[in-house]
C-alpha cells in the first residue's frame, strides 16, 4: 500500500471561512420558469397556406423523420406548383436540427418554442404540424427562416445575351446559351421536388435531366429529355416554360432556368449522338401499319416520331416548303434559329418519318386520299389564320395579320416595309411581329417606329416579361390599356389607327368583353396596322362530307382525351385541340400517337386472336 | 441430471487478488464506460478499460449523409463539449471545398468554442469534486454551466446540441443584446471563481486526495499521445490553438497554462487557469464582434446537390479535452467517402487510464478518470 505523505493544508482556521455562506443566497437556487429562447428549436409549425407540399423538408431530413401526408381536401394546382400534401413529423426520429426549416423553399416551416410532450400514446408523437402547434395552443414561433441563412440558392445563373445595340438590326439569336460549367451550376440549384414535371403539359422528366446535367452527363440528360419531348432544341429556346412557373425555388427566389438547361443539354451533345440516343428504343420490326399526318408542326411531328419509333410507317404532309409549322413560320429567327428546328426535325426524320412538303391538304391531296393510303389519319394543321378585329377599315390592304407577315419574313417573301406601324395585341405574337418589323425598319430606314397597343395594363400583360423588356430596348413603343376603334383611311391611303381607352376587359362572368371610354380617343399615325389578337383554324380542307360526319363542340372538332375524333380513323392534335403553344402541342401529339398505336395494334391483336 | 458441485470456499487455496467491474454505470463517469480492475486489497494491480457501450457508429453513419446533414450528427459525439466537434467537421469540409469563412463567422466560432470550453471545464470541475465526495462543488459547477447553456440556447436555439457551426460559417448571426448578457455572465463567473478556489483548491480533502494521484511525467505523456490540459499539466506547453492556429486565434491574446505536477491536482489547476484564459478570449471576441460586421456564412450551393471536390483533410481543434481531429476523405461526391474522428479522450481514457490506475487505490479510480477528463462518447463514437 502506498504511503500518504502529509501535505501543507493551510491554516486550521480556514474552514471557518465557509460560515460566511450561511448569510448568502445559495448558488443553486432553482431557476424560475421562463419562455424558451427566441430562436428555440421546439416542435414544428407549418403555415399550410404557404406550404406547397414540395417535400424538400423530407429530402433534407437526415433521420427520415418527415413523411408527406396526402390530404385530399387541400387545393391542388400543378400549374402553380401546389400539391395537396403536407409534412408530418415523427418525433421518435426528429433530432431538432431545423435543417428542414432552413431549406424550406416557401418558408412555411418553422419551429416553435414549445418543447414538452408527455404521453403514453406512441401515435401522439407522430404529428402533422400546422400553425396551432403541437398541442394547439399557439406557442410563439422559435427558429424560423432567416434570409441570410437560406440553404437554397435563390439566384439564377445569368444567361449571356447579345446587347440591344448589336441585335437591333439583325435576326441572329439573342440568347447565347449556358456553357457546360454554368449549366452545371444552374442545375445544382434544383431540389428535385418534381413540381415542374407535374406542371409540364408533356410531363417532361425535368428533375432527372437537370440532375444529369449537374452530374455533367449531358448525354444522359438528352436521353431523359427524349423520353417525352422530340423538340429539345425548340423547347430549350421558346417553350412557355410552365415548369418554371411551378418551380418551388421560384416561390421566394428565381426559378431554376429549366428551359435554358434543356437547351444546354442538347447544345452540348453532338447531333449524331443525339440521334443515337433518341432512337435507342426504336422498334426493330415494322408493324405494317401506315399513318398519315396532316401538318408538320410540333404536334404532328411528335406523333410521327412516336409512331415511327413504334414501327409504323408514317408520312407527314405539309403545306409550306419546310416542316416545322408555327415554330418556323410564326417564331422569329432571333428567338429560334431555323437550323435549330432543322436539327430537331433531322432526329425525327432519322426515326423513319417521311415528310412531304409543299403538299396542301385540299389542293394537292384530299382527306379521302389520305384515308385510302393510311390506316389512321392525324390532323395537326394548327391555327393558321389570323383573327381580325373587324373594326371599321380593317379590310384595308395595309391592315395585315401578324401570322401572315411572320410567315412572309421566314419565307423571304418581299413586302413593303412600312416606315411606321401599329401592332394591335399584347401577346407574344404581337411582340414577335413588332420586334421583327423593328429590325427590318432599322435596316431599311435606320430608325424604328413600331407601337404595340395592348388592351391589358402593364402588370397584366399576356406576353412574356422578357419580350416586353427586350422590345423596349430595341425601340418598340408599348401603349397599355387601349383598344382599337377604327382604321383611319384618307382616300386609299392608310393614315393610322384610332384607339379608345379600355376600362375593363372581362365581364362579370369572366368572359372577354372589353368596355371602352369612347370619349378618350387617341390617334396613332402609321402606314401599316397589324392585327395580332389571336389565330384560328382553317379546316375547310375537310370537305363537306367529313365536316358533316364529325361531331363539333363550339366550333372545334370534338375529340376524346387522347385526341380521337368521332370518326374512327381520324385523330386531331396540336393547336387545333389545345394551346396554342409548342409544349401543349407536343403533349397532344404524344396522346394521339398512343391512342393511334393502341387502336391500330388492338386491331392487329384482335385479328391475330381470330 | 447431476447438480453442479459448488466447492466449499473454505477448502479453496487462499487468494489475494480479485477482479472488480468499475462501471459501466458508475455515477462519477460520464456515459457508459467501465474499467475492469484487478485488486490486491485496495490497490489496483491491473486495469483494463472496457468501452463499446456507447458505440453509435458515427463515422460510418456520416458516410451515408450529405455534407450539410452531417452537421446535425457531429455535436452528438461529445455531449459536454460539442462545439469543437462542429468546428472540426466544418473546417475539414471547408479545407476540402476551399471555402472561406467570413471574418465575423470566425469570431463567432471562437466565441462559441471558448464558451464551450468554460462549460466543459465547469462540468469536469464539478464532476471531479464529486468523485472525492465534494458534492457542493458539483452543484455549483453544474449550476454555473447551466447559465452558459442559456447563452447557447439564445444563440443557437438549443442548449446542448447546438448544430450551429456549418461549413462556411455559422447558421445564424448573433441575436441582439447577447454580447452584453455574456459579459454580465462572465462577471458572475469571475465572482464565483474565488469561491471555487476556497471550496476546491484550498480544500484539505482535495489537496490530500489529489496530490500525486494519477501522476504521469512529461515524457510519459508525450510517449502515450496525451494532449490538451492533461499534457499541459506535465509542463509541456502544447496547444493546437498555438501550434496549428485556426480561425482568428493568431490575433487572440492568451496564455498557455501549464503546471508541472502531472497529477490530478495539477490537471485541475490547468483547467482553472484555462477558464480564466477563456474568459479573456471571450472578451476579445466580444470586442471584435462589436466591430466586425458582414455575413456569417459564405455562399454555399444547394445542399441537396453539393459535391465536394475529391481530396482529404485533417482539421484539428483544441477542445477542452485535447486535440480533437476530423479526418475526412471526399471522392468528389455529395457525401463523405470516409470519416475518422480522433476523439481527444481516445488516448487518455483508454491506454493512459489503464497505466495510471496501476498502483493507485480503489477510491481513486473515479477521480483519476475524471481528472483526465475522460469522455467515453469520444472514445466509442
Amino acid at each position: 500500500m502506498s504511503d500518504i505523505a502529509p501535505k501543507y493544508k493551510g491554516s486550521m482556521l480556514r474552514p471557518l471561512k465557509a460560515l460566511s455562506f450561511l448569510f448568502r443566497e445559495p448558488a443553486t437556487l432553482p431557476m424560475r420558469p421562463r419562455p424558451a429562447a427566441k430562436v428555440y428549436r421546439g416542435f414544428h409549425l407549418n403555415d399550410w397556406e404557404k406550404c406547397v407540399g414540395c417535400a424538400t423538408c423530407q429530402q433534407i431530413c437526415d433521420n427520415d423523420a418527415i413523411r408527406m401526408v396526402h390530404i385530399p381536401a387541400l387545393p391542388s394546382d400543378p400549374a402553380k406548383g401546389i400539391r395537396p400534401r403536407r409534412p408530418a413529423i415523427d418525433y421518435g426520429r426528429c433530432c431538432w436540427c431545423a435543417l428542414c426549416v432552413d431549406i424550406c423553399p416557401t418558408g412555411s416551416l418553422s419551429m416553435s418554442r414549445e418543447y414538452i410532450h408527455v404521453s403514453r400514446d406512441v401515435d401522439s408523437y407522430f404529428i402533422l404540424p400546422d400553425e396551432e402547434g403541437m398541442h394547439g395552443v399557439r406557442y410563439p414561433q422559435g427558429w424560423a427562416k432567416d434570409e441570410n441563412a437560406d440553404l437554397l440558392d435563390l439566384k439564377r445563373q445569368e444567361m449571356p445575351e447579345e446587347p440591344p445595340q448589336e441585335r437591333a438590326d439583325n435576326f441572329s439569336e439573342i440568347c447565347e446559351g449556358y456553357d457546360p460549367q454554368t449549366a452545371m451550376l444552374e442545375a445544382s440549384r434544383c431540389i428535385q421536388c418534381g413540381m415542374c414535371h407535374d406542371a409540364c403539359p408533356a410531363h417532361m422528366h425535368a428533375p432527372e435531366y437537370i440532375r444529369a446535367i449537374f452530374e455533367g452527363d449531358f448525354e444522359k440528360s438528352v436521353a431523359e429529355i427524349y423520353r417525352t419531348n422530340p423538340f429539345p432544341q425548340v423547347c430549350g429556346r421558346v417553350c412557355t416554360h410552365r415548369c418554371e412557373t411551378a418551380c418551388s425555388i421560384g416561390k421566394r427566389g428565381e426559378p431554376v432556368a429549366i428551359r435554358w438547361l434543356k437547351r444546354a443539354a442538347v447544345d452540348n451533345v453532338p447531333q449524331d449522338r443525339t440521334i443515337a440516343i433518341a432512337l435507342k428504343d426504336k422498334a426493330k420490326t415494322k408493324t405494317g401499319k401506315r399513318v398519315a399526318i396532316a401538318g408538320a408542326g410540333p404536334a404532328g411531328l411528335t406523333a410521327a416520331f412516336d409512331l415511327a419509333k413504334l414501327g409504323h410507317e408514317v408520312t407527314v404532309y405539309e403545306e409550306k416548303p419546310r416542316p416545322g409549322g408555327m415554330m418556323r413560320y410564326g417564331i422569329p429567327e432571333y428567338r429560334l434559329p431555323y437550323e435549330r428546328i432543322d436539327a430537331d426535325i433531322a432526329v425525327i426524320e432519322a426515326a423513319g418519318v417521311k415528310i412531304r412538303c409543299n403538299t396542301k391538304l385540299g389542293r394537292d391531296v384530299t382527306m379521302a386520299q389520305l384515308k385510302g393510303q393510311a390506316d389512321a389519319v392525324l390532323l395537326s394543321t394548327g391555327l393558321n389564320k389570323g383573327r381580325s378585329t373587324r373594326i371599321p377599315g380593317s379590310d384595308h390592304p395595309q391592315v395585315r395579320a401578324a401570322v401572315d407577315l411572320l410567315a412572309r419574313i421566314t419565307l423571304g417573301e418581299a413586302f413593303d416595309i412600312p416606315a411606321s406601324a401599329v401592332v394591335i395585341g399584347g401577346g407574344n405574337v404581337a411582340f414577335d411581329i413588332a420586334r421583327s418589323l423593328a429590325r427590318l425598319q432599322r435596316r431599311a430606314f435606320g430608325k424604328v417606329e413600331v407601337t404595340v397597343l395592348a388592351l391589358e395594363e402593364r402588370d397584366k400583360m399576356l406576353a412574356d416579361e422578357e419580350e416586353v423588356i427586350e422590345s423596349a430596348q430595341e425601340g418598340v413603343k408599348l401603349i397599355n390599356g387601349r383598344g382599337p376603334k377604327q382604321v383611319v383611311i384618307e382616300g386609299d391611303a392608310l393614315k393610322g389607327l384610332e384607339t379608345v381607352k379600355c376600362l375593363s376587359i372581362f365581364d362579370e362572368q369572366g368572359r372577354f368583353h372589353p368596355r371602352y371610354d369612347e370619349t378618350d380617343v387617341m390617334f396613332h399615325p402609321a402606314q401599316m396596322v397589324i392585327e395580332a389578337i389571336g389565330q384560328m383554324s382553317d379546316v375547310s380542307f375537310l370537305g363537306e362530307d367529313l365536316t358533316e360526319q364529325l361531331e363539333w363542340s363550339r366550333g372545334r372538332i370534338r375529340i376524346d382525351e387522347a385526341g380521337r375524333t368521332s370518326v374512327p380513323w381520324l385523330w386531331a392534335a396540336g393547336d387545333l385541340v389545345k394551346g396554342p403553344d409548342v409544349i401543349s402541342a407536343i403533349a397532344t401529339g404524344h396522346a394521339a400517337a398512343a391512342s393511334i398505336h393502341a387502336a391500330l395494334m388492338g386491331e392487329t391483336e384482335a385479328r391475330e386472336a381470330k | 441430471m447431476t447438480t453442479p458441485q459448488v466447492p466449499d470456499p473454505a477448502t479453496l487455496a487462499p487468494s489475494e487478488e480479485y477482479d472488480l467491474y468499475f462501471g459501466p454505470n458508475h455515477p462519477g463517469i460520464e456515459g457508459n464506460y467501465s474499467v475492469r480492475v484487478r485488486l490486491k486489497g485496495d490497490v489496483i494491480c491491473q486495469a483494463v478499460a472496457d468501452g463499446g457501450y456507447l458505440h453509435r457508429g458515427f463515422e460510418k453513419i456520416m458516410e451515408d449523409r450529405l455534407w450539410v446533414q452531417n452537421i446535425a450528427l457531429v455535436p452528438r459525439i461529445c455531449v459536454p463539449d460539442p462545439v469543437p466537434m462542429e468546428e472540426s467537421y466544418a473546417r475539414a469540409v471547408e479545407m476540402i471545398g476551399g471555402l472561406e469563412v467570413p471574418l465575423r463567422a470566425q469570431w463567432i466560432r471562437v466565441l462559441m468554442l471558448e464558451l464551450s470550453r468554460i462549460c466543459a471545464h465547469l462540468f469536469t470541475f464539478g464532476g471531479n469534486a464529486a468523485t472525492i465526495g465534494l458534492y457542493t462543488n458539483m452543484f455549483w459547477g453544474v449550476t454555473m454551466r447551466d447559465l452558459f447553456l442559456d447563452i447557447f440556447e439564445e444563440i443557437t436555439g438549443a442548449r446542448i446540441y447546438h448544430i450551429y457551426i456549418t461549413p462556411g460559417g455559422v447558421r445564424r448571426d448573433l441575436p441582439e443584446g447577447v454580447l452584453e448578457r455574456i459579459e454580465a455572465l462572465l462577471v458572475e463567473l469571475e465572482e464565483r471563481m474565488p469561491q471555487f478556489e476556497d471550496l476546491f483548491f484550498n480544500n484539505a480533502v482535495v489537496i490530500d486526495r489529489a496530490t500525486g494521484t494519477g501522476r504521469m511525467s512529461a515524457e510519459e505523456a508525450l510517449a502515450w499521445g496525451v494532449t490538451g490540459p492533461n499534457l499541459r499539466a506535465t509542463g509541456v506547453a502544447s496547444d493546437v490553438r498555438r501550434d496549428d492556429p485556426y480561425l482568428v486565434y493568431p490575433q487572440v491574446d492568451f496564455d498557455i497554462v501549464t503546471e508541472t505536477g502531472g497529477d490530478a491536482l495539477a490537471r485541475m489547476m490547468v483547467r482553472k487557469g484555462e477558464v480564466v484564459q477563456a474568459v479573456k478570449i471571450v472578451r476579445q471576441a466580444i470586442a471584435a464582434l462589436r466591430k466586425v460586421g458582414g455575413p456569417v456564412r459564405c455562399e454555399l450551393p444547394n445542399p441537396l446537390a453539393w459535391d465536394l471536390p475529391a481530396g482529404d483533410a485533417y482539421a484539428r481543434t483544441e477542445s477542452s479535452k485535447g486535440e480533437l481531429g476530423f479526418y475526412i476523405v471526399s471522392n468528389g461526391g455529395p457525401r463523405p467517402y470516409r470519416v475518422h474522428v480522433r476523439g481527444a479522450s481516445s488516448m487518455h481514457a483508454v491506454q493512459v487510464l489503464e497505466k495510471l490506475l496501476v498502483g493507485s487505490r480503489i477510491e481513486d479510480v473515479a477521480q483519476i478518470m475524471f481528472s483526465l477528463d475522460a469522455c467515453p462518447p469520444e472514445v466509442d463514437r
